[in-house]
């Protein structure tokens, strides 16, 4: 064996940068030949391309008979019509987080299953840049997923509503498109620091599975039912609006409301806030368009928040990774 | 000679009990060295200690002159580990791991390498099969492999005989033994099969919950005992007179059956040994073989584990 070669060469090669760079092509690479990849790509593209023919139906009617409607194109995502119950970016905000759990569940659990942890920890590299490598693989897969479901809604829509969107109506999607990769990436956070600490794949995705279904199915009643306690509605004057006002603010916990309400202002220039509004506030209002500066002023918050809690679950999984014993 | 590991007093406690007790190695370059002892012992614990993979209660430790705390990346590119019940992608194929490999170490032009290795080990037919097909005993020699992608200076295998056939056992004890000869890797290997590593073994430390109780050269451990040994006496003939004749000697105690037919153990002082024989044959017996029951490893180790259980008792 070439035993000087070898060493001569990685002498030569000794830069300290990069290690997460290999973990993160083949993690990709694991991906994106994974039966879960193909799974997930075929039933969010039958689902949304089924949504957005709906959709853009409901639309064709609604355009003939109004002249005004402005920002036709992105319509598309926000269009409550017949066949589905509820418009596209609430599709997106109960079934995306499916997305970040699949690809991230097992991230760590499943190197300890293997036997391929310790082995991968005796590596010359940092134990950080296996989380990090791990991190940004699965981002870059779900980023590329939701672009291409993007990209399909608005074929469809060229194709079923011949209106081409407007330089300012692709700005809106591309910063929505952003907003939504955060959005996933706070279940795909969720699940990392769930796979650090439980041992079994089969824990790990049953734990952020049930808390995307408890937000996404009883969430408004739970909110509801805490804010009645902390502020009931009991027929005092104002009471019905603290009612009203306190549940909105609990909801705001849930990265799935926070995604919901960014999504509506974003897509939807006439959305001018995300709070409540009084008979009187909107008395006379003139309808009028924001553009995209004001309305990601409007939404800001729930931008901020949104990263907020994707970083800090993040900031968890890794902190809780680089303390624990490889033998676990 | 130089050193490549060396640890003082290198001690891990989880809550109270401590796994691995006030260690002390002093390890040479080109050494095969072997860390023995029955399942947790600490012997895992030891090497996860000296990998850095695992932070030491106390004591201290030193890997070809670094410490693995403070310089991890610098250890971890010379040091090789095989670890205890490797596990490898299983959609990968054998070499695809091997490539991932190479890859964290940043070894350009890995293919012929690793096409080497795999020769060296063994597993060139199987090499582009998913290591989910392998068997157990394919992984450990593909983890042999894995290990030597790097060309560490040190070698640390974690039971790497286990799960091996026989056959496999001895290549891979050679190939251990070759590595350590012609390119001065020095190997640290632990085991709890106690004679198939000693004929590799320069030196060996023997671990029993935590704390080395002997440490030396095989055969030097061997000659450290003295008092009763155990023999065993393989006769031409007619074992019953001879073990008649071996009860009535007074030094012999504690006679029982040998391994093979027609033989006999006892146990006696080391010092009565000549006197014992020439009895046997005044008396008759036909001596065909005497040997030392107690002259290999096993024995020692049994020794020390009956002495834990005695007071564990």
């Amino acid at each position: 064996m070439t035993t000087q070669a070898v060493r001569k060469r990685r002498k030569e090669s000794e830069t300290p940068v990069g290690g997460w760079r290999v973990v993160a092509a083949k993690e990709l690479a694991d991906h994106l030949y994974s039966g879960r990849f193909v799974v997930l790509l075929a039933v969010l593209g039958i689902a949304t391309a089924a949504a957005v023919f709906a959709a853009s139906g409901g639309i064709r009617e609604v355009a003939q008979e109004a002249e005004e409607v402005t920002a036709l194109f992105l319509k598309l995502f926000t269009v409550t019509t017949d066949p589905v119950p509820f418009p596209l970016i609430i599709f997106v905000s109960l079934l995306a987080p499916l997305l970040g759990i699949m690809f991230a569940f097992d991230s760590v659990n499943g190197e300890r299953a293997q036997g391929t942890l310790p082995r991968l920890l005796s590596q010359p590299i940092h134990r950080d840049e296996v989380i990090l490598g791990k991190f940004v693989a699965g981002l870059g897969v779900i980023s590329v997923m939701l672009a291409a479901l993007v990209m399909l809604v608005a074929g469809i829509g060229i194709f079923r509503l011949g209106v081409t969107p407007s330089l300012a109506e692709i700005s809106r999607l591309i910063v929505w498109l952003v907003f939504a990769i955060v959005y996933v990436a706070f279940w795909q956070g969720l699940a990392t620091l769930v796979s650090v600490r439980t041992n079994r794949a089969a824990t790990s995705a049953l734990i952020p599975i049930g808390i995307w279904l408890v937000l996404a199915l009883f969430g408004t009643f739970i909110f509801s039912a805490v804010a009645d306690l902390i502020s009931p509605d009991d027929g005092a004057p104002g009471a019905a609006l603290a009612n009203a006002e306190t549940e909105h603010l609990i909801s705001q916990i849930s990265p799935i409301n926070l995604f919901q309400e960014g999504s509506t202002v974003l897509l939807d220039p006439e959305v001018r806030t995300t709070g409540l509004l009084t008979l009187e506030q909107v008395d006379r209002a003139i309808v009028s368009e924001l553009n995209l500066t004001q309305s990601l002023g409007v939404v800001w918050p729930q931008m901020v928040a949104l990263l907020a809690m994707t970083a800090a679950l993040f900031a968890l999984a890794y902190v809780s990774f680089m303390r624990q014993e490889v033998r676990a | 000679m130089t050193r490549a590991i060396r640890t003082v007093g290198l001690t891990k406690r989880y809550d109270a009990t401590a796994v691995v007790d006030r260690l002390d190695l002093d390890i040479a370059t080109g050494e095969v060295f072997g860390l023995l002892g029955p399942n947790g012992a600490g012997k895992t614990t030891t090497i996860l200690m000296l990998l850095g993979l695992t932070e030491p209660s106390s004591g201290s430790m030193e890997i070809l002159g670094l410490d693995p705390l403070r310089h991890p990346l610098d250890v971890k590119r010379r040091v090789g580990y095989l670890p205890d019940a490797v596990g490898f992608y299983d959609d990968l194929t054998g070499r695809q791991n091997l490539r991932f490999t190479a890859r964290l170490n940043r070894i350009d032009d890995m293919d012929g390498r690793i096409e080497a290795l795999l020769e060296e080990v063994g597993l060139e037919s199987a090499a582009d099969q998913p290591a989910g097909e392998y068997s157990r005993g394919m992984k450990q020699r593909l983890g042999l492999a894995d290990a030597l992608v790097k060309d560490p200076s040190i070698l640390i295998l974690d039971e790497p005989t286990t799960a091996i056939d026989p056959e496999g056992v001895a290549e891979i004890l050679d190939l251990i033994r070759r590595l350590a000869v012609e390119e001065q890797v020095t190997v640290l290997l632990s085991s709890h099969l106690l004679n198939q590593v000693q004929a590799v073994c320069d030196r060996v430390a023997i671990f029993v919950a935590g704390s080395v109780v002997a440490q030396g050269a095989p055969h030097d451990l061997a000659a450290e005992q003295v008092g009763h040994v155990r023999v065993e006496f393989r006769f031409a003939d007619d074992v019953d007179r001879a073990r008649a004749r071996l009860d009535q000697i007074e030094v012999v105690e504690d006679v029982t059956l040998g391994s093979v037919p027609n033989s006999l153990i006892a146990t006696l002082d080391v010092g009565t040994l000549p006197g014992t024989v020439n009895d046997l044959v005044a008396g008759g017996a036909q001596i065909v073989g005497v040997r030392r029951v107690d002259d290999d490893l096993d024995a020692i180790y049994r020794r020390y584990f009956e002495k834990r259980e005695e007071v564990t008792a």
